[in-house]
């Protein structure tokens, strides 16, 4: 390792922009005639559209134009999509209810956009927004997860009969039903994960621009995956053909899974660019983020773990409703079932599994992916499981995990995961010696003494990320695969560029990705640069989610690299006359190994582009692509313990300390990667104790701002103690996992573990603010 | 947020006069909560009348133990008297734990009790001190300002001067913030002046700010928190939503009004 190379404590690149102001976003994007848009959306959560009326707003100062989802419709662009197929159990495929960009007939959540307007100003926008009528019938509403499914429920879309989406299916059921008939203990548990709101920093926005002459689009968007949303918006939603369309997602400031979609209001940007014949910005309002960004989460569950007298686990149960929503958003309906269930096996080795999954439509926003996406879910359920199944058997929640830990690899699940490698002993180990686990029952009597409840809980978890294998997700439904590419440019003095379909929303990409050039030929990091977000710039990539860009995006950087290596070599052979395998780099250096003969690494790379002196038959230049398709998942995992201090007269929950200890693999950038975790753990901790959304019994969105959503602040934290393990991962070239998610999903569970064990009622529901824990408090006494 | 007239006014009998020309005005201190509400569009003035720069609303003057705080006088500014933390400390710290430091440096104390915001934190110290209220056109004790949510005694042209009061011997307030807004759950500001007790509440009672006279009464014969192990707080007149129910309420008011009688008691004199 060199100081700027893999494993080094890089400084971040893009932060000097960042924290200067100078970072450039989409709303900082302006071109000529550019007007702005506002969007006039539905204030019910359920009503049929009996006229709209735009006269008003068409005569209003500065409107440019009003245009109607009837416009959108005949113009032929289609309705929005969901691009992982699901078959319930009986074959039958998930039934899909229509999603028109602008609603026609029916709106079906709040914040349900029906009407765009463009106008001068922004202002003025809003202005003529507010003078559309749209009449409305209104109609019932279902809010609830768990009464979609309830007879009479109102019915959102008639495609889903009874709101029933799909009643998928992984394990084996009769498998699993033996393994509890000759249980000696069962552990049951009713489980709800609520709903999240992400809140990236930066709201969505979007600039469409539509140049006549040429018949060719330009969409500015906060995107998380540039060339799946152009893929998207040609493909399927008929906007453009690729070769018309370019899509860049310059400066993005926070995704969390958000951003990976393509909503109503991109497609519409461009579309109306074209109507109006000017270029139209849109740029979300905290609110319009709030309401109509796709949320997280929400599932309700009841689970089943059987163990024998050994307290061995013999099988676990699993039933799932998970709401997705008023709409299926794009890839909605592959987070409660393969990036969920396929987890639910955890750290342990479980000889059956059976899960069930309904996917109910219920008057609310679309939910998806959201940092974790599906795995969160799958770790609360097991681990909260776990630690209540510890209280019942009274034995040590530690020692009960570490009964049943898998220790041998690969490890093939019941639920489709085969794991490549882990060493779960060593983060438990290394998590109980850092969080002094033996030691705590003495803390707990002194907390008594001063009035306070002190609790302690683990969370075992793992995680499967670095998706994914194109064939093996192909085969469960997705409609993409989810390889990656790269190129890598080296220039003619040496300096190097690479593009990535990856793409930076927070992550530090433009330092890590430049580490892996830096390690291989000894060139300073600045001279090594990094191109993203740019579908005309970079060739076809699958963009960021699912912590892939470590595993994935890089991965397919080392491929390119290997070629510009090998090319390299070839011809600082060819003018050291030396034999090709004798070529090493190093420190920027091109050398014969074992002597003094050597060539700076530009004169190598000046070589490749004078041509003068090139071995025979060569082609000049050295630059080389690489798409990487991973053969498996990468799976990080951990475990986390937090402690507790809970105030019995306020119900007040104090964090005293939150261990994390990981296996990442090999880590590129330890401060980067230190960053994800903490941030990781500020949102499964946001979760655990504070983020809630509620829509009330009508649809509304109670929580639609900061004034009423917590989001988690630096004095609801402690400060971390986190610390890694290292087993490499055998199926990507580095040896990496993935850390962006890790925090989110490890953490809820170890939280509500530990204000479970402080208050002695294991019944409590996240966020466990003061009020519920409270509740919690009075219920046990 | 809809277009309004601005006017920056140089005196409190300018402002007056705006005001009554305008069609729709509103008088504007601080403006936070008035200008998120506009930028919101659920609030639509068509003249905004400036009262910051009237010099004579602001500041804190102390002479001897009787207090004035100009009504445009920022949060931050009440925090920082030393002067007055040496008179009532218990009102400087209040002030310096109103929402973050952007509210603290642009609200003032005439904003916040011109909008008696349930939730907000003067109020309460207000009535506890049993302060009175200077307007441009007369003066009133805090009990007969504050009416009801967002209600006060104000006419429309009227214009909060200043709030007088006498330093307490003693006072404390403790507050149970919302975890999202850091708005008051449960405010309780305790002051005795001799044998005078009066205990006030913020952000719980379903009328705005309250007197509970009965940890009045229960303090006055032992001003300990003690005293208050026994209180039975009503939750029929307290707030219920989705941040805390009427019974968690009432739990945190006697927790508060305990705390804050502890605070006093265990401060040295």
């Amino acid at each position: 390792m060199g100081v700027e190379g893999i494993g080094a404590r890089v400084l971040r690149k893009e932060d000097k922009r960042f924290i200067t102001g100078k970072g450039r976003y989409t709303d900082d994007m302006s071109v000529p005639g550019m007007k702005h848009a506002a969007f006039v959306r539905s204030p019910h959560a359920h009503a049929k559209i009996t006229g709209i009326d735009v006269e008003t707003a068409k005569k209003m100062p500065g409107v440019i134009g009003v245009l109607t989802g009837a416009e959108l419709k005949a113009d032929g662009i289609g309705n929005l999509i969901c691009g992982w197929m699901i078959h319930s159990k009986d074959g039958t495929p998930m039934k899909m209810g229509a999603w028109s960009p602008l609603a026609t007939d029916t709106v079906r959540y709040v914040g349900d956009a029906v009407v765009i307007v463009i106008a001068d100003t922004k202002g003025q926008a809003r202005d003529a927004a507010e003078a559309v009528d749209v009449s409305y019938e209104e109609l019932p509403v279902v809010v609830k997860t768990a009464e979609a499914l309830n007879e009479g429920a109102p019915q959102l879309h008639s495609e889903a009969p009874g709101n029933l989406i799909f009643d998928w299916d992984i394990g084996d059921e009769k498998a699993t039903n033996d393994a509890f008939a000759g249980a000696a203990h069962v552990t049951k548990m009713d489980i709800v994960n609520g709903r999240l709101v992400p809140n990236a920093i930066e709201p969505r926005a979007t600039l469409g621009v539509y140049d006549a002459g040429e018949d060719h689009y330009t969409c500015w968007t906060t995107s998380q995956n540039p060339h799946v949303a152009r893929l998207v918006l040609s493909a399927f939603y008929n906007v453009a053909p690729e070769n018309k369309l370019r899509v860049i997602a310059p400066d993005v400031g926070g995704g969390f899974g958000s951003k990976i979609f393509i909503y109503p209001e991109e497609l519409i940007c461009l579309w109306a660019s074209k109507k109006t014949g000017v270029p139209v910005k849109w740029v979300a309002d905290r609110t319009e983020s709030f309401l109509a960004d796709a949320h997280g989460r929400d599932h309700v569950t009841h689970a089943e773990l059987a163990f024998d007298k050994d307290n061995k686990i013999l099988g676990l149960k699993v039933q799932t409703i998970a709401n997705l929503g008023a709409y299926m958003s794009l890839f909605s309906s592959s987070v409660p079932t393969y990036l969920y269930a396929t987890l639910l096996s955890g750290q342990y080795d479980i000889p059956a599994i059976h899960a069930n999954v309904k996917a109910v439509y219920t008057n609310t926003a679309p939910v998806d992916a959201y940092r974790g996406a599906g795995r969160p879910e799958a770790s609360f359920v097991l681990e909260r499981i776990m630690e209540t199944a510890a209280r019942e058997l009274k034995v040590s929640p530690a020692e009960l995990r570490r009964k049943n830990f898998i220790r041998t690899f690969p490890h093939q699940t019941p639920v489709i995961m085969n794991y490549d490698a882990g060493d779960f002993d060593a983060t438990l180990d290394a998590g109980l010696k850092a969080a002094d686990y033996e030691g705590f029952e003495k803390r707990r009597e002194e907390a008594a003494k001063r009035g306070k409840l002190r609790g302690i809980g683990l969370s075992c978890y793992i995680e499967a990320c670095g998706i994914a294998p194109s064939a093996a997700v192909g085969s469960l439904g997705a409609g993409v695969g989810l390889w990656e590419s790269a190129e890598v440019r080296v220039n003619a003095i040496g300096t190097i560029e690479i593009l990535t379909g990856s793409h930076s929303h927070g992550q530090g990409h433009e330092t890590t990705f430049a580490q892996l050039a830096t390690e291989r030929f000894g060139v300073p990091i600045e001279s090594v640069s990094i191109v993203h977000g740019d579908t005309d710039k970079v060739q076809m990539g699958m963009g960021t989610y699912g912590s892939r860009s470590g595993a994935v995006g890089m991965s397919a950087v080392v491929k390119a690299l290997d070629k510009v290596e090998a090319k390299a070599k070839k011809i600082a052979a060819h003018l050291l006359e030396a034999d090709e395998a004798d070529i090493e780099i190093k420190d920027g250096n091109v050398r014969v190994a074992g002597t003094d003969k050597s060539l700076p690494w530009f004169q190598v790379a000046l070589a490749a582009y004078t041509a003068h002196n090139l071995p025979s038959g060569m082609e000049p230049g050295l630059k080389e692509g690489a798409f990487y398709d991973p053969s498996n998942f990468t799976f990080p995992g951990g475990c986390h313990i937090c402690e507790v201090e809970v105030d019995p007269e306020t119900g007040v929950t104090e964090i005293i300390q939150f261990v994390a200890a990981d296996d990442f693999g090999k880590i590129i950038n330890p401060m980067i990667v230190e960053g994800q975790v903490h941030g990781g753990l500020a949102q499964g901790i946001g979760q655990a104790l504070l983020e809630g959304t509620h829509y009330d019994d009508t649809g509304q969105l109670l929580t639609a701002s900061f004034m009423d959503y917590t989001m988690p602040r630096a004095q609801n934290l402690p400060s971390f103690n986190i610390m890694t393990t290292e087993t490499p991962c055998p199926s990507n070239p580095l040896g990496i996992k993935g850390c962006g998610e890790a925090g989110a999903i490890g953490s809820p569970p170890a939280v509500i573990n530990a204000i479970t064990d402080a208050i002695h009622n294991n019944n409590l529901t996240m966020p466990a603010t003061p009020q519920i824990v409270w509740n919690a408090i009075q219920a046990a006494k | 947020m809809y277009e309004t007239q601005y006017h920056r006014a140089a005196s409190v009998e300018e402002a007056a006069r705006l005001m009554g020309e305008a069609e729709d005005g509103k008088f504007l201190a601080g403006g936070m909560t008035l200008i998120p509400t506009m930028k919101q569009r659920l609030a639509s003035p068509s003249d905004l009348i400036d009262l910051r720069r009237i010099e004579a609303l602001k500041g804190v003057t102390v002479d001897g133990r009787n207090v004035r705080i100009g009504a445009v006088t920022t949060h931050y500014d009440v925090s920082t008297s030393e002067e007055l933390a040496k008179i009532c400390p218990a009102i400087t710290n209040l002030a310096g734990h109103i929402g973050d430091p952007q509210v603290r440096n642009m609200g003032t104390i005439g904003g916040s009790i011109a909008n008696n915001d349930p939730a907000a934190d003067y109020p309460s110290a207000l009535l506890a001190l049993d302060a009175t209220i200077i307007t441009s056109q007369r003066s009133l004790p805090a009990s007969d300002f504050f009416i009801g949510l967002f209600e006060t005694a104000l006419e429309p042209n009227e214009i909060i001067v200043a709030v007088e009061f006498v330093g307490p011997d003693r006072a404390a307030y403790k507050k149970f913030p919302n975890p999202a807004s850091l708005y008051a759950m449960a405010g309780v500001f305790v002051a005795k002046s001799g044998d005078n007790i009066r205990v006030a509440v913020t952000g719980a009672g379903e009328g705005g700010v309250f007197r509970l006279k009965d940890a009045e009464t229960a303090l006055a014969g032992n001003f300990s928190p003690s005293a208050l192990d026994s209180l039975a707080v009503d939750p029929d007149v307290l707030l219920s939503d989705m941040h805390a129910s009427a019974d968690y309420r009432a739990n945190l008011v006697k927790v508060m009004a305990k705390r804050a009688v502890a605070e006093i008691t265990n401060r040295p004199m």
